[in-house]
């Protein structure tokens, strides 16, 4: 094994970070994070309230943590969704080709016009602002993304000796899918998942923060950024460390995906 | 190559054909009953039989859509249930702000991107390529709504320097501009820093190709040869990522808009939201969607303006 | 008059020129061979001041009397095109693909000699005919894939004598192009040196195109010159052991032996093949693949002696007994 790239591990050892904060948020907090104290309000920060307080004197950090949780659930959930509707239209389409791979992959070409924010966009407008929504609206364009990797890759294996000599043997494409497809294409989609989860991190803060992602009381570090902003000019501190969060979080993912990648395909690690 | 033309042209408007139709019917099928969503339950069943009659509702789903789309083509949208007036109007007053955010968000960026990315790729390997690589991997992190922030906090609360928000109109330009440059630079920050990272590895692919070193062997200056030889060379890669970029930027302006308080259509899009104003908010998609989509197409005839090989070969 | 007096080239991995010494006198015509990776296009670069960043250079060479060995890029950016000036052997990458090969070849004209644009058109036009490019002011206006690969290697010639320079560098100028234009384009090359009394550097693997092309040879072998002298004598008396050894696997079509798909194979005369950078002996280059090999050959470089400045121990040895 060479040496592992600089931004794996410095990658890694965010996301452990994260990923480590949100799951201890699971059994532990400092404080509750919903708990109003308005007498403790814009709380500095104290031996009490490690970071201080916001405007309704709920504890700071224990909020930073929830919201972790909260952000990487959304994450996974439209990540998973997205990626697994996406992966499976894109074997069908690299195993039957065809009419059947024009077809998905123009529906792939569709999902590129709307932006998630365009998507969480209408669902808002039309079933109303809601968690629900923004994870929805993330997944959704993760399909044609997903589709697109599986498409690639699968289309790739397909040409393999084996792969040939399995379809020889009589083997039905679902099998040939399952058995030497998939497992093959497994490298190119945990990468890719990797960084959309990057991705989807950035997606619902700012879904959040506009107000279509987390409704109050739930933890959001969007929602922590709008309402800070209200509050520049009170409590500036409050707009830095959800911000933060974010950065390190995105970082985390996006520098680990770039990592997984460089370890995986030298030859796209060359050619960026 | 009127061939090439003719395929890209048909599966653009293909694309538009099936947007629209993704946007009728996400925001007439599945809400169930429009009128009800927009005035909400406990609306008389007089005033919803109203509205649907007002909507056209009671007409079949296919006559609407069609009727939707023979409207759009000449510029009706139909009629703004929460502003009362017809949608096209609320567009054209807020249309040149979100476009003039857009277009001046995309010029910075490529300045920013095309100026960082050559200055790196021509450092390959020294000090100055490793800082701005580490700059543009943290502005690709870095939300634009909490640069934005950041802007604020800085010149705006601290320095004092530019306004935080809001657009008191271009009667008094220079005031305009002011008011404008924080959202134009938290646009093009975080745009720019994806392009840079193209510019750098596609400008690095063309150093790396002999006539760069014929164009050094001709005497020419490192500054002759990176802007005259390889940048228009390295463009191909750079214009398909600003193609979706500029996607990106316009519906960023969405955000940046509500960021700072300005009247454009990113604004209008959240208050037909909270007004329940569905007619306005569909032809508000459909109108993003279209910039989207046919910014792609605009790429895709670039690449014939830049490149006289492909004209060959369509 | 370039001059080059006993010039290293050193890479971490090892030395990709050593010890080079060379003359080049207005209207020389000097011929450069040796295998891949002997160094020849290393030398080249030096009188180019293209060595690549990550060498060390020793030695001295001078342009006129003046030191450039250490010369800074926008020196050598006054000498580049204007006095020395060099083609590539691959003529499809080497040329702009984005650009009419008019205004490629103008692009130095306008840039060092300050021309106008209907100036530098006329220029082009004029050397197009020189160069053997028919139909030129339509040529101009073409982009390189348009042309053909010997039309595109005379383009690559004519933006070379853009600036008139006094030397001419032509680094496997024929290596990509079929026999017949690759004749023509050597010959061009011989003509055009006489004709405006310019050095040409011929470098090739090909010895009877350098047989042809040249008065004068430098073998390389291991980043070192081997042997130099009059192209006829050094080919008919090879006095290198590593010289005699390229002629010997001369690829003479009647001598080959077929493959049993008809296509003809080079007989490998010199026994095993060019070692890497890092590999290569300390003393002489050749230890190893040579049949007069002695026992200090592997340690003690030899030193150039005799007319042909021939570095070999054996001969050495024969000389002075
Ligand atoms: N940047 C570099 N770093 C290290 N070694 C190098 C570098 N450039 C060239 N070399 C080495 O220098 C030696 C001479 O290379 P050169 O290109 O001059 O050979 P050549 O005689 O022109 O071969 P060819 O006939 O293949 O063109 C080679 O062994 C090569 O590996
Ligand atoms: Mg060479």
């Amino acid at each position: 094994m060479k040496q592992l790239p600089a931004n794996f591990i410095i990658g890694a050892v965010l996301v452990a970070f994260v990923v480590g904060v949100a799951a201890l948020s699971l059994i532990w907090t400092p404080h509750d994070p919903t708990d109003l104290n308005i007498r403790a309000k814009f709380g500095a920060p104290s031996h009490v309230n490690w970071l201080g307080t916001d405007q309704l004197g709920r504890d700071l950090v224990s909020q930073l943590m929830a919201a972790a949780r909260n952000s990487m659930t959304v994450a996974l959930v439209a990540v998973l969704l997205g990626g697994s509707i996406g992966v499976a239209l894109g074997l069908l389409a690299s195993a039957i080709g065809g009419w059947v791979e024009d077809i998905v992959m123009r529906l792939a070409d569709l999902g590129f016009a709307f932006p998630a924010l365009l998507f969480a966009i209408m669902l808002a407008a039309v079933f109303g602002p809601s968690l629900t929504n923004a994870v929805l609206a993330i997944a959704f364009i993760n399909i044609p993304i997903f589709a697109r990797v599986a498409r690639a890759s699968g289309n790739q294996i397909w040409t393999r000796e084996y792969v040939l000599a399995a379809r020889a043997a009589g083997m039905n494409k679902f099998t040939i899918t399952l058995d030497h497809i998939l497992p093959n294409i497994a490298a190119a989609v945990i990468v890719q998942a990797t960084i959309e989860f990057a991705v989807a991190i950035l997606a619902e803060a700012a879904l959040s923060y506009l107000g279509l992602g987390a409704q109050p009381p739930a933890s959001s570090w969007g929602r922590m950024l709008s309402e800070a902003q209200t509050l520049m000019y009170l409590a500036p501190e409050l707009a830095i460390y959800p911000g933060l969060c974010i950065v390190t979080a995105v970082l985390g993912f996006g520098l680990l995906g770039d990592g997984l990648r460089d370890m995986t395909d030298p030859r796209l690690a060359r050619a960026r | 190559m009127s061939y090439f033309l003719l395929r890209r042209t048909i599966g653009f408007l293909a694309t538009l054909v099936a947007v629209s139709v993704v946007v009728f019917a996400v925001m007439n099928v599945l809400p169930g009953d429009p009128a009800l969503t927009i005035l909400g339950l406990d609306a008389t069943d007089d005033a919803l039989a109203a509205l649907r009659d007002d909507l056209g509702l009671n007409d079949p789903l296919l006559a609407r859509y069609f009727g939707w789309v023979a409207g759009a083509l000449v510029g009706d949208f139909g009629t703004s249930h929460s502003f009362r007036v017809p949608v096209a109007e609320l567009i054209a007053e807020r249309l040149p702000m979100t476009l003039s955010l857009a277009v001046a968000g995309m010029i910075l960026t490529l300045i920013i991107a095309l100026t960082v990315g050559i200055y790196a790729a021509s450092h390959h390997g020294k000090p100055g390529d490793w800082i701005t690589m580490f700059l543009s991997q943290l502005g690709i992190a870095i939300p634009a709504f909490w640069l934005s922030i950041l802007l604020v906090l800085l010149f705006a609360v601290n320095l004092r320097w530019l306004p935080p928000g809001g657009f008191a109109g271009w009667s008094d330009p220079v005031a305009a501009m002011r008011s404008l440059v924080l959202p134009t630079v938290a646009l093009a920050l975080v745009q720019s820093a994806v392009l840079a990272r193209v510019t750098r590895s596609s400008a690095l692919e063309v150093m790396r190709q002999d006539f760069t070193r014929t164009a050094r062997a001709s005497g020419f200056s490192q500054r002759r040869i990176l802007w005259r030889h390889v940048l228009p060379n390295a463009l191909v890669p750079i214009v398909t990522i600003v193609g979706m970029q500029f996607a990106a930027l316009v519906t960023g302006t969405i955000v940046i808009e509500n960021v700072f308080y300005l009247p454009g259509l990113g604004r209008l899009i959240f208050q037909s939201i909270a007004n329940r104003d569905l007619p306005t908010v569909q032809a508000l998609v459909m109108l993003f969607a279209v910039i989207v989509v046919t910014a792609n197409f605009v790429v895709d005839l670039l690449y014939v303006l830049i490149d006289p090989r492909l004209k060959a070969r369509t | 008059m370039f001059e080059m007096h006993e010039m290293t080239v050193r890479f971490s991995i090892g030395d990709a020129l050593r010890d080079a010494s060379l003359r080049i006198a207005p209207g020389d015509r000097l011929g450069i061979v040796g295998e891949s990776g002997s160094g020849k296009s290393m030398l080249a670069a030096c009188l180019m001041g293209m060595v690549p960043q990550s060498a060390t250079l020793s030695g001295r060479l001078t342009i006129d009397g003046t030191d450039m060995t250490h010369a800074a890029e926008d020196l050598w950016q006054t000498i580049r095109a204007r006095r020395a000036a060099m083609i590539f052997q691959e003529p499809m990458s080497a040329l702009n693909p984005l650009r009419r090969v008019g205004d490629t070849v103008a692009e130095p004209m306008r840039v060092h000699l300050g021309l106008g644009k209907a100036q530098a058109r006329a220029r082009v036009q004029a050397l197009f005919e020189e160069v053997g490019i028919p139909d030129p002011s339509a040529r101009l206006r073409m982009f390189p894939h348009e042309l053909s690969g010997g039309q595109r290697q005379r383009v690559l010639i004519a933006l070379a004598l853009a600036c008139d320079p006094e030397l001419l560098i032509a680094d496997e100028p024929t290596t990509a192009l079929d026999a017949n234009v690759a004749l023509k384009i050597t010959d061009l090359l011989v003509h055009l040196s006489q004709s405006r009394n310019m050095a040409l550097v011929f470098i090739s693997h090909d010895l009877a195109a350098v047989a042809r092309a040249t008065t004068e040879i430098a073998v390389m072998y291991g980043g070192d010159i081997v042997e130099r002298g009059p192209t006829a004598a050094v080919l008919g008396t090879p006095a290198h052991p590593y010289t005699q050894g390229l002629l010997a696997a001369r690829p003479d079509p009647r001598a080959m032996p077929r493959e049993a798909d008809g296509s003809r194979r080079r007989l490998p005369t010199i026994p095993g093949s060019v070692p890497p950078l890092q590999a290569m002996a300390k003393g002489c280059r050749f230890t190893g693949r040579c049949a007069v090999e002695r026992s200090e050959c592997a340690s003690v470089k030899p030193v150039p002696t005799g007319p042909r400045h021939t570095t070999c121990h054996a001969l050495l040895h024969e000389e002075t007994p």
